[in-house]
């Protein structure tokens, strides 16, 4: 089980309680401090997609953050229920073209989190995807 | 925190001080400022990011906009960024290749290349 979980709506201004929340429990797990700032930029960027992909495909649910302190080892895993037909590409009708400067910002978040985690794994499927980042601890 | 944004006239160039948060939820009062600058005919920015706190992918894709924008009209739009967590940003996602980033308002002011 998940150390600590949130579900927030898939709207932009709560990316921040994201950030947040994750920070706070990254720090109590023991993640070193000079690596807190990644952790939130990484969760937030993970968040704002899985906002993005919400919004897109009209998913009612809520996203969910979950943060898992384990031995040695701390996970940050966000899940979305955004389905996608083939992994990795945009959901149906999020096709580009409404906003040139939002196109690729999806991609960009994905290169932000994979140069700044060593330790990550993007998962999609029909029935949405997940983000999970680790991070090593010292007690 | 929220974003501030303030805007100031240093000789043709417009100097953007931005503080606080550039997220998802902040960006798009950035952007409506980028954008509003150029549609009043400010075509040579810098953006001063010495009090930006927290900057992730959606605020670059809102300079990036800018950045077309103005050179769009044969503009520029400068940096300045001393700040190595947010500097860091930038390196990963190969932008200090796209952005001219300064130390000093007043060398990005002075900056014709």
């Amino acid at each position: 089980m998940a150390t600590v979980e949130l579900r927030f709506s898939a709207l932009p201004e709560h990316v921040r309680t994201a950030r947040l929340v994750a920070a706070a429990v990254a720090r109590r797990a023991g993640v070193d401090e000079a690596v807190l700032d990644e952790v939130r930029l990484a969760v937030g960027e993970a968040c704002t997609r899985a906002v993005g992909l919400h919004q897109a495909a009209n998913v009612p649910a809520p996203v969910r953050v979950a943060l898992i302190e384990e031995e040695k080892q701390f996970s940050i895993e966000v899940g979305d229920e955004a389905p996608r037909s083939v992994p990795g590409e945009r959901a149906p009708g999020a096709g580009p073209g409404e906003d040139p400067e939002a196109e690729g910002e999806d991609e960009m978040g994905l290169a932000v989190i994979s140069g700044l985690v060593d330790d990550v794994e993007v998962t999609a499927g029909e029935n949405g995807g997940s983000i999970r980042m680790t991070w090593p601890t010292t007690p | 925190m929220d974003l501030s944004l303030s805007t100031r006239t240093v000789g043709d160039r417009t100097v953007v001080e931005v503080g606080g948060e550039i997220d998802v939820y902040t960006a798009l009062k950035l952007r409506e400022q980028l954008v509003e600058l150029v549609n009043d005919g400010s075509f040579h920015l810098v953006v001063d990011m010495e009090r930006v706190d927290f900057l992730d992918s959606t605020g670059l894709g809102v300079l990036i906009g800018g950045l077309k924008r103005v050179r769009a009209h044969e503009g520029s739009l400068r940096l300045v960024c001393n700040q190595e967590r947010i500097l860091k940003i930038f390196r990963i996602t190969g932008l200090t290749k796209v952005f001219p980033i300064h130390t000093s308002v007043e060398e990005a002011v002075a900056a014709t290349d």
